[in-house]
């Protein structure tokens, strides 16, 4: 019981860290001090005391969006191992559950971007639906072969890091798997060098031009929701990778956060060393994507 | 008595919505022809469904087959819906034919034209393959399978909306109905069959929702997604086969559940859309996407109608759309031989193809809900608006709410399945497991209420924090630009245009694009139009080559009766001396 309440005191609190070690990250890579690590606290508090501006073209849709992105994510949130401690919520299928939660906050926030009438964020919204159509068979391949793997439909055991078919047949699918994952997890959450979560206006933005005109409380749902996906996709990455335990549980959750907190400081370098691709070239790295973990799956068939 | 169900349902919701939106006073001319074939379709329908005789089936099956033509050429002054009707009544024949023969080779194999499983010792393998082959063509060009979908477009955009509710929602399901019967009563089938059917499925599923990214007319658009769905049907129905093949029964509980279920949750959320999209055709007098916009505030109802059953087409969760689409993700992934010996691994590519097919079809409802009811009127059609009365809004609500139900609660159509899949496993001697046991239906139904929860508890915060923070309403950010007008909105074309390209290969679009010259262009205009790719790409071409071929053999009919009776002379002598 105690470890269910920490999964969700972990998944409501920590994802802002990860947003405030990646700017730290980047920061010192650039030789700046930056902001402290805890500026998105700070920030979210702020958005939620502040008054709302909105647009007289916009419906329910435009309020609904925000709401189903942070409910979607919260609940996928629930899906997922931390560490070595298995989700509070597990049953055959869940994964499916998982992909189709992030589809659902998908679709509303697209829907409420379109609900603006404004071409800036008419393109966000078909930039974001175009790219995940690529991004989602990847998904659904790492999951071919992590439950080929594990022999289990279900993500705690998909990720608990025991293989019966042994280390020797896993680890050339799960390097591609883990590769794929990667790149699926910095387009989903709009990170460089698929996209650029710093400006806000450039014609070349997916995510942050979709929430141009969202303010107030609805803007720090937003980045809430969009910090917690962040924080789910990496904890799945994080079991893929180094599905390691230490065997007491206390200290499995320190592992987890350091490890969370890892995962953001390479995220962090990959935006320091990295320009972000033209538009034209994201789809080209998706694919490779989906193929990568595509040749996952094929590796074991046999 | 699982296809009966839709088949009684949806007509009837339908002729209620009819009343409102196809009324005897606006259209005194063919109001009473529709309502006569309208009735008369559902009664042969619902005949089909429960004959047990073919030649009963065949009269049963040519009533409807006419009766939708007659449905589909309502408005027979138009020529583009004479045009429709034709292509429709070739295709159905097609169908009709196939089924002549098909019940010929049963005739013949059986010695009677009562319908039921074949006995095993009777069926010789030619047999029971020609039957197969057979079935596939008939019921394939019935329900609109991609090779044998050419009719479907143009023939559910030219019909009244309750009517292409009917076709989509019932009739093209006639078709899985006819495929799932006929399979049933084969004995031993080879697994070539059931891989058959999971390439035509996931052809037609791609297929069908890349097609419908490229159109702008919104009930073409809503009749690509037939195909689509009845490719994601039909995928489960082969999952089913190669399971009965390979002798894993769990593979065909959930692939036949998840098909059969479908079946029922495409009748629902696909009249929906029909219904919503003919409440939108009934209010703007327009077809087109890029003429709408900004519709959810004038026609609320409709709007929320709408966006339930594009979520329920999408697959997501908490509608019924995820919970069959679940089955058959849950069946593909067992067929990799998770935590059985057996394993099939070509079926583990089902799993993929529904993602990027829900993804694709999640882009393409984002843009047709985005472009009808959100942002600002495109065009005069969409500043007159107005929203429909009850006579079409109630059953609108009633299709809504049953999908919201099945998706929240699907344990009640549960036990429902079990009987349609005890009734396809013929040889049910060993045990077959329920559905409710391989599929956790219980966490499904637990985690769509929590997130209804959750949506609740987050809108009643939201509300809270907005009023203490205090709102206030401005024009959408449009960077200081000092006169925006509607027209500089993304439509439902410029929204479509990346995915356009990089499936262009499929596509095909026709694009007249102008080229903008000189330092003051004059004015231009942008025209694109994505043809259907088996029609208007390939059999067009093959038929007018074939034409131009066969027109050079013209000379011989010059309409002069000597050179007749010459061939005729001529002819029975190379008969005489080839004897």
């Amino acid at each position: 019981m105690s470890h269910i309440v920490i999964h969700i005191f972990l998944l409501l609190v920590m994802p802002p860290l990860l947003l405030g070690v990646i700017g730290k990250t980047k920061a010192l890579f650039a030789g700046r001090i930056g902001p402290p690590v805890l500026q998105p606290y700070y920030d979210l508090s702020k958005l939620f005391q502040k008054g709302t501006v909105f647009s007289t073209t916009t419906t329910w849709v435009f309020r609904a969006g925000p709401v189903v992105g942070l409910a979607t994510a919260l609940l996928a949130g629930m899906l997922i191992p931390f560490g070595g401690h298995s989700a509070p919520v597990s049953f055959n299928g869940d994964m499916i559950l998982f992909a189709y939660l992030f589809a659902l906050g998908r679709f509303f926030t697209a829907a409420a971007a379109l609900d603006t009438g404004s071409a800036f964020e008419g393109m966000g919204s078909a930039r974001e639906v175009t790219f995940s159509c690529l991004a989602e068979p990847a998904l659904f391949f790492g999951f071919l072969v992590l439950a080929k793997l594990s022999g289990s439909l279900s993500l705690t055991t998909m990720l608990d890091g025991a293989f019966p078919l042994g280390a020797g047949v896993a680890a050339p699918s799960l390097v591609l798997v883990a590769a794929s994952l990667f790149i699926v997890l910095l387009v989903e959450n709009c990170r460089i060098p698929f996209d650029d979560p710093n400006t806000h206006l450039e014609l070349t933005m997916i995510h942050e031009v979709m929430v141009l005109d969202h303010s107030g409380p609805a803007f720090g749902m937003i980045l809430y929701g969009a910090a917690m996906k962040l924080f789910v996709m990496g904890a799945v990455l994080l079991r893929v990778v180094a599905p390691f335990e230490l065997g007491n549980s206390w200290y499995d959750w320190g592992l987890f956060m350091a490890g969370m907190l890892g995962l953001a400081v390479l995220i962090g370098l990959v935006e320091s060393m990295m320009a972000r691709f033209r538009m034209v070239f994201v789809p080209t790295f998706l694919v490779a994507a989906c193929l990568l973990s595509a040749f996952g799956v094929i590796l074991l068939l046999r | 008595m699982i296809f009966l169900i839709p088949i009684f349902l949806i007509p009837a919701l339908g002729g209620i919505y009819g009343t409102e939106y196809w009324s005897q006073q606006a259209h005194p001319h063919n109001g009473r022809k529709l309502r006569l074939f309208y009735g008369l379709v559902t009664a042969a329908l619902a005949t089909v469904a429960v004959s047990a005789n073919a030649i009963l089936f065949l009269v049963a099956w040519e009533i409807m087959a006419l009766s939708a033509f007659f449905l589909v050429t309502t408005e027979d002054e138009d020529r583009a819906v004479r045009q429709a009707g034709w292509l429709y009544l070739i295709t159905t024949h097609i169908s009709t034919l196939c089924l002549f023969a098909l019940f010929a080779v049963l005739r013949v194999a059986t010695g009677s034209y009562a319908l039921g499983p074949l006995p095993v010792d009777l069926a010789s393998p030619g047999i029971v393959t020609a039957v197969f082959i057979l079935a596939v063509l008939a019921f394939g060009c019935k329900a609109g399978l991609v090779p044998f979908h050419i009719w479907l477009p143009s023939a559910h955009a030219m019909t009244p909306s309750h009517v292409s509710a009917l076709m989509s929602g019932v009739l093209i399901k006639i078709g899985i109905y006819g495929l799932i019967r006929i399979t049933s009563w084969l004995p031993d089938p080879p697994v070539w069959w059931g891989g058959l059917l999971l390439i035509l499925g996931a052809g037609s599923g791609v297929l069908g929702v890349v097609m419908a990214l490229g159109q702008h007319d919104l009930k073409r658009l809503l009749a690509y997604h037939s195909i689509e769905n009845i490719g994601i049907i039909v995928m489960g129905v082969g999952l089913a086969l190669v399971g009965r093949s390979l002798n894993c029964v769990e593979w065909v509980v959930l692939g036949l559940a998840g098909a059969l279920l479908h079946v029922w949750n495409h009748g629902l959320f696909k009249a929906l859309l029909f219904l919503s999209a003919g409440a939108v055709i009934h209010g703007t007098h327009s077809r087109d996407l890029d003429h709408m916009g900004g519709l959810g505030r004038v026609m609320p109802v409709t709007a929320l109608c709408f966006a339930v059953g594009a979520i329920a087409i999408c697959g997501l969760p908490p509608l019924n759309g995820f919970v069959s689409e679940l089955l058959i993700y849950i069946g593909a992934f067992r067929s990799l031989g998770i935590g059985q010996a057996l394993s099939w691994p070509a079926a583990a590519f089902v799993a993929p193809v529904l993602a990027l097919i829900g993804a694709l079809a999640l882009a393409c409802f984002v843009k047709a809900f985005g472009a009808v009811f959100l942002g600002t009127a495109r065009s005069r059609h969409g500043e007159h608006a107005h929203e429909v009365g009850r006579a079409m809004t109630r059953p609108m609500l009633v299709l809504a709410i049953l999908c919201v139900g099945i998706g929240i609660a699907p344990i009640v159509v549960a036990p429902v399945l079990d009987q349609g899949i005890l009734a396809w496993i013929l040889d049910g001697t060993d045990e077959v497991p329920r559905v409710a046991t391989l599929v956790p239906l219980g966490w499904v139904s637990l985690g769509s209420l929590t997130l209804v929860a959750l949506l609740g508890l987050f809108t009643l915060a939201m509300r809270k924090r907005i009023t203490q923070g205090g709102s206030a309403s401005g024009i959408t950010w449009d960077c200081g630009y000092a006169a925006p007008s509607a027209r500089m909105q993304y439509t439902a074309s410029s929204f479509a245009q990346i995915l356009g390209t990089l499936f262009g290969w499929i596509q095909h679009p026709r694009v007249r694009a102008p080229r903008v010259e000189a330092v003051f262009p004059g004015r231009t205009t942008f025209k694109s139009h994505v043809p259907d790719i088996l029609l208007d790409v390939v059999l067009k071409p093959v038929f007018r080559f074939g034409a131009k071929l066969l027109s050079s053999f013209r000379f011989l009919q010059a309409g002069n009766i000597h050179a007749y009776l010459l061939y005729i002379v001529l002819f029975l002598m190379a008969l005489l001396l080839w004897r």
